[in-house]
């Protein structure tokens, strides 16, 4: 996940068009059942947030923001705002400006960070030699094949040297598990009887979970998005998954997505509110594991297409207008 | 009772309509706890309509190195009435598409398949049934339909490859009407196609507990002199350890759509 979008994000987006209908749990609320029985979780939700995934250096041990902590966020955000002046969040004419960025008003998630375990709000140390590449929206970084984040790349010399989004083979908050991200943050879930759909709607990314207790595919058998398989614990859904590519990573930069076991947790907690807690363990990439709790609202707007790869002319720009600038561009008749 | 079903697809098939149908439909179907036909499950057409809806005879395949694997057999037509109505000129366009089957096919490209073709393209899909809002996902490049049942006037918002589904039941047939598809699929991989001003009727009918008779009306008025439909059976798939695996087929055209653009090898 890049970074640098991430902060942008948590800057800028009190003025979010995205209005949250959010309660506070109630702890005698009743979930839901749907036709079979099985706690209703289906409908569209949204995961915007405003939060930062690690907590700010100067909360320290405070787990959760003051009324006036969020006071002072807000007003630093309206500043920023005003300084801005609604132009692009890269400087001048870039790619996005406040438009585009999806939020989480700070005050319906007052945690300090979206981490929640290690209880100090701070990711576990990178195990010594795991990889780390991040990405992100500025110039090509150095790297090497395969290129496993999801945003940039490391040359323009072919296709696979761009990052996993922009070949439009992996959404840039998408993957298992999604995190928030400048936008496009909603996820439709759907249920029948023995499966569950996490849908989410960045490139139409629809993961198939069997809850009906039938085992993992065999272990060499793996894909981008893994294997899933579902159970009921109380009220919980919790999704496990294993089997996934050496193509993508762990989490944030970091790792080899083959070496990941994700389990997410879905709990409904009120009639607009289902929380998304995932743990990530890879002991190859990081010391130990970890625990990510993200408040998702509920939308009673519909999913749009997200038809990426069909449109993707910023392929072809980017590695055309390389070639051109190269001098070795060959257009169909064969002119150079 | 497996007599009588024989003798009742003969039946249908000597009237050659599907008015026969509701005597299938009181068999034993499976039902959701609201007692609805249950499509929940994993479906799979089988036949040559993805090569050709009308009925065709054997032809060579573009691939030399493929040799027989990528030739089409012949194979009956899906159409009633045996042909598609179109107008005189789009019939011109798609007999030129089908000269340039290769170069223009939207599938080759890993594009998504579009309504009706996702339906009959050799690939499962999977049903996932609620009473307000259905998903059918497809393993062909991952491609979704989300079908609102309890949304009759909900409109197209913007045109998409997957189409605006707007699902109703007749009965115990389910009924989704799609619009606001792109211009840009196809029907099949014989260069038939369609406008932006297509709509399509769907009609999903369980004729047993592992079938489905699969019905599509296809109206535009800028391709076809009327409307016109296309019925065959879809199949479950019945294998224990039946699953949609991942086909996220972008990798796999890479080199296809970008590779001119490749940087080029130093000698």
């Amino acid at each position: 996940m890049n970074s640098r979008l991430i902060t942008l994000a948590v800057s800028m987006t009190v003025a979010a068009t995205f209005t949250a209908q959010s309660f506070a749990a109630d702890a005698n609320y009743t979930v839901p059942r749907n036709e079979w029985g099985q706690p209703d979780l289906r409908g569209v939700w949204n995961f915007s947030s405003n939060t930062p995934l690690e907590r700010p250096a100067k909360y320290a041990d405070q787990a959760y923001l003051t009324a006036e902590d969020v006071a002072k966020i807000r007003e630093e955000a309206i500043a920023e705002i005003a300084r801005s002046d609604g132009n692009s969040s890269q400087g001048g004419v870039g790619g996005y400006n406040q438009f585009w960025i999806e939020g989480l008003p700070i005050e319906e998630n007052t945690r300090t960070s979206l981490l929640i375990d290690p209880p100090n709000g701070r990711m576990p140390k990178r195990v010594p030699g795991a990889p780390i590449a991040f990405g992100g929206l500025g110039p090509d970084i150095e790297g090497v094949l395969p290129v496993r984040f999801t945003v940039g790349g490391i040359g323009k010399d072919h296709p696979e040297q761009r990052g996993l989004s922009e070949r439009c083979l992996l959404g840039f908050n998408s993957v298992p598990p999604f995190m928030p991200s400048m936008y496009n943050n909603n996820v439709q879930l759907f249920q029948n009887k023995d499966h569950v759909v996490i849908f989410n709607e960045m490139i139409h990314e629809a993961r198939i979970v069997p809850i009906d207790g039938r085992s993992h595919l065999p272990e060499d058998i793996v894909q981008w998005t893994g294997d899933s398989r579902g159970y009921w614990e109380g009220d919980t859904l919790v999704v496990e998954t294993t089997n996934f590519t050496d193509k993508t990573q762990s989490f944030r930069g970091t790792g080899v997505s083959a070496d990941m076991h994700l389990i997410e947790r879905f709990t409904r907690v009120s009639a607009d509110q289902v929380n998304y807690t995932f743990t990530v363990n890879d002991p190859m990439a990081f010391e130990a594991p970890f625990t990510v709790e993200v408040p998702m609202h509920k939308m009673e707007e519909e999913l749009y297409e997200y038809a990426c790869h069909e449109g993707n002319y910023g392929m072809v720009n980017i590695l055309r207008g390389q070639r051109i600038e190269d001098g070795t561009y060959i257009d169909a008749s064969g002119n150079q | 009772m497996k007599a009588m079903l024989k003798s009742v697809v003969m039946a249908a098939g000597l009237a050659c309509s599907m008015a026969a149908l509701p005597a299938f439909a009181q068999g034993d179907i499976p039902r959701t706890p609201d007692g609805k036909p249950d499509f929940n499950g994993i479906w799979q057409a089988l036949g040559t309509a993805h090569l050709d809806l009308e009925t065709h005879v054997a032809r060579p395949g573009p691939v030399v190195e493929m040799g027989a694997l990528a030739a089409f057999p012949g194979g009956m037509g899906v159409v009633e009435g045996g042909k598609i109505p179109y107008k005189p000129e789009a019939l011109q366009q798609k007999l030129e598409n089908q000269d340039n089957w290769l170069q223009r096919d939207p599938l080759v490209k890993c594009y998504l398949p579009g309504v009706p073709r996702a339906t009959y393209i050799p690939y499962p899909f999977q049903i996932f049934q609620a009473p307000d809002t259905t998903l059918i996902s497809y393993q062909f490049a991952g491609a979704d339909r989300i079908v609102y049942m309890d949304k009759p006037d909900f409109e197209s918002q913007v045109d998409s490859w997957m189409g605006h589904n707007i699902g109703r039941w007749e009965g115990d047939t389910l009924v989704i009407t799609v619009t606001g598809q792109m211009p840009d699929t196809w029907f099949d991989q014989s260069g038939n196609w369609h406008s932006w001003k297509m709509s399509v009727e769907e009609r999903y009918t369980l004729i047993g507990p592992n079938h489905i008779q699969y019905e599509a009306t296809i109206t535009d008025p800028d391709v076809f002199s009327e409307p016109w439909t296309i019925s065959m059976p879809l199949y479950r798939r019945i294998e224990p350890n039946a699953m949609m695996l991942e086909f996220k087929c972008v990798e796999f055209v890479e080199e296809l759509l970008y590779g001119q653009y490749r940087k080029p090898s130093v000698e």
